[in-house]
């Protein structure tokens, strides 16, 4: 790989690296990458094993969208915006969670892609709940217990978050979608202010899968429209991934240990029926099912 | 040109003439009219070459600058009291990266309870960070000090972040006369800003990696070494100043009466009533003088055994106090002094923007001197606390 990879430390499968060098490959290696605390930071920026074959910093854990915005400014004041667009790879937990400068860097529109690496919870210290972790998932702080089955909350709406604040372009991929996600960057690449791309990323040690399982537990939560694929521009719905048969939930989450106590556990079935209506009003929001 | 001006904008001023690339502040008091005289020179297209940013936070405003610095930018925030400790992160984060960020601190008590008004408690909390700290007595010191933060910050034998500590209120209100620099002058003595290393697509290369136990530490270290490096870049900036301006300000120590027994030490405005004080008591046969301490990161400690190393009684005047223990100079003095035997009387005094007024400073100097005065605060109320 020319733009990221050499000597990186993720585990096999890892959806996040699939991510990274299809957004890098997609821009073909014209930008700089600003990148908070997180798995793919520990993986990829370990002194003396530098895996990134572009322009990289990582600073914190909590400033990433305003060190981004930084790059773009200090680009432009030098006027060097040629050399390449400013990306931004953070996780769900910076993003949805610690991140608040990312509403600054929305507000004032820099002119940086965003993408967030949506792997459900903090992975790099070992698997506790973010904002974007979903309803019934067990993690280490979200436990399951004898009156809490995983998390009890629902999944920040990050994109109804980003459309709110009128960023120009606003996506959703997946890993499992090396296509989609290069065309959406490339999109984005080509419309200037803050641009928004949340990418759903298999994490086989956190979600409890097996390597070889990435491709098919990532497709399922797109088949069973819990992760909705969709794009905006300027606030206006662009593009759907529709569905011919879409699949009960069951059939996701029974693949992954994050999920299993929703089947052995008498009260898991409320959950379960609950994650389904999620899925079923995610369908109705976004047209998602194909008319038979 | 001597003009009466404001102590923030004597700052601002001097910012805009040594051409930074990203500005990036959030108000605070009495900070904010230092970022809003350079909101006004952005506005009227002033500033060339320039973003001004409006930040949503201190932590944010210090974050972009850490994006902006890394990418080869000059850069410049101001900031204080609660603002400057939201930055703390990102400012030890900037610099453990090494960026020569330029930050004003117009010094402001902490919360709580809530004070906008002045001592030095802010920039203390900020004193292990790796962030040069240098306290100035006047407005016009304020003004100098701009260029010669940016010129020491950005030399290759250093590259650490720079804080221009000046007294909240009593500098930045004060209307002061100060001979504001012509831009060739400030052009002629600070280079364009061109980093070794910087964000390029031309040349990738990775800022802010991890590092394990094997190499954190060689990090770390490379840090002390800048600090100590900075010692003699400062001093050297310092005399290249004073022949540049015409304007000798000392090197990180001025020295008034050093022929004296007894002395007393402080930073910041304080100086400049201090001056008067100390003149009256000689007057009056004491034998004390005083010294003013301009840098604090890195620590003059060798400059100050050599000047107080005889002394027979040191007064030090802290307007900031490590709670549990005692006055923060108090504490820096005594290590540096370590092995040696002046007595040292620690005072505490203006906390909060408490005043005290030129005879009570004689007062309480001219008794210590005599032996009839120790340490503690001075200048609160006494009274009487309710310990439920
Ligand atoms: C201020 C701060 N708080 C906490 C941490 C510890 N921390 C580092 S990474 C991380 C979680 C990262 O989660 P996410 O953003 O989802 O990325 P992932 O590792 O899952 O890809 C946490 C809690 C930190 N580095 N800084
Ligand atoms: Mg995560």
């Amino acid at each position: 790989m020319r733009f990221f990879g050499r000597g990186h430390g993720a585990c096999p499968g890892c959806g996040l690296t699939i991510a990274v060098r299809n957004v890098l490959e997609a821009l073909e290696g014209k930008c700089f990458v600003a990148n908070p605390t997180g798995c793919l930071e520990i993986i990829s920026s370990q002194y003396g094993k530098n895996a990134w074959g572009v322009p990289y910093i990582h600073s914190l854990f909590d400033n990433v969208a305003a060190v981004a915005s930084g790059i773009s400014e200090a680009l432009k004041a030098m006027g060097r915006e040629d050399e390449g667009k400013v990306v931004v790879f953070a996780g769900d937990g910076a993003t949805a969670d610690i991140g608040l400068t990312l509403h600054g860097m929305f507000d004032r529109n820099h002119d940086v892609i965003y993408i967030c690496l949506d792997n459900e919870a903090y992975q790099n210290t070992g698997h506790q709940q973010s904002a974007l972790t979903p309803l019934g998932e067990a993690t280490t702080t979200t436990p399951v217990g004898k009156i809490m089955l995983g998390k009890m909350g629902r999944k920040k709406d990050m994109i109804a978050i980003a459309l709110a604040h009128g960023s120009p372009y606003v996506a959703t991929s997946s890993a499992v979608l090396p296509a989609d996600i290069r065309r959406k960057v490339k999109k984005a690449a080509g419309i200037v202010g803050a641009k928004y791309i949340q990418i759903h990323c298999p994490c086989v040690t956190g979600w409890g899968i097996d390597g070889k399982e990435v491709v098919k537990v990532g497709n399922l939560a797109i088949e069973t429209a819990l992760y909705p694929i969709v794009e905006f521009e300027n606030g206006k719905l662009l593009t759907v991934r529709k569905l011919k048969d879409r699949k009960p939930v069951e059939e996701y989450l029974k693949l992954q240990r994050r999920f299993r106590h929703l089947f052995t556990n008498p009260e898991g079935k409320k959950i379960i029926a609950e994650i389904q209506r999620i899925a079923d009003a995610n369908a109705l929001k976004y047209n998602i099912d194909l008319k038979k | 040109m001597k003009k009466v001006v404001r102590g923030f904008y004597s700052v601002a001023y001097a910012v805009k003439l040594c051409r930074p690339n990203v500005v990036c502040a959030y108000p605070i008091t009495p900070q904010t009219e230092i970022v809003e005289n350079l909101a006004e020179m952005y506005a009227n297209g002033e500033l060339e070459n320039c973003r001004y940013i409006t930040a949503e936070s201190e932590f944010a405003a210090a974050s972009i600058l850490v994006g902006a610095s890394a990418a080869g930018a000059r850069t410049f925030t101001a900031t204080c009291s609660q603002g400057l400790i939201l930055m703390s992160e990102v400012l030890f984060n900037a610099a453990g990266m090494r960026l020569p960020i330029v930050v004003a601190n117009p010094n402001r008590a902490l919360s709580a309870p809530l004070s906008i008004w002045n001592d030095l408690q802010d920039s203390m909390v900020l004193r292990d960070a790796g962030i040069i700290q240098v306290y100035v007595e006047s407005n016009q010191e304020a003004h100098d000090m701009i260029p010669q933060a940016y010129k020491i910050a950005e030399d290759k034998r250093v590259m650490l972040p720079f804080m221009v500590c000046l007294d909240g209120f009593k500098l930045t209100h004060a209307h002061e006369p100060v001979d504001l620099l012509e831009q060739s002058l400030v052009d002629e003595f600070l280079p364009p800003y061109r980093p070794e290393v910087y964000l390029t697509t031309k040349k990738p290369v990775a800022f802010g990696c991890y590092a394990p136990p094997n190499i954190y530490m060689e990090f770390r270290v490379a840090m002390q070494r800048a600090m100590e490096r900075a010692q003699g870049v400062i001093e050297k900036v310092f005399r290249e100043w004073a022949e540049f301006s015409r304007r000798d300000w000392g090197g990180h120590l001025e020295i008034v009466y050093p022929e004296s027994r007894n002395f007393v030490i402080a930073m910041g405005s304080l100086v400049g009533l201090l001056r008067k004080v100390v003149g009256e008591l000689r007057k009056e046969g004491l034998s004390i003088g005083l010294v003013k301490l301009r840098t604090f990161r890195p620590f003059p400690f060798e400059d100050l055994r050599r000047v107080l190393g005889n002394a027979e009684k040191i007064i030090v005047i802290d307007r900031s106090v490590s709670l549990g223990y005692e006055g923060n100079l108090s504490i820096e003095l005594k290590s540096a002094l370590y092995g040696l035997s002046p007595e040292i009387i620690s005072m505490i005094l203006c906390l909060g923007g408490r005043d005290i007024s030129k005879e009570n400073l004689e007062k309480i100097l001219r008794n210590a001197v005599l032996g009839k005065e120790g340490s503690g605060f001075k200048g609160y109320i006494e009274f009487e606390e309710v310990v439920p």
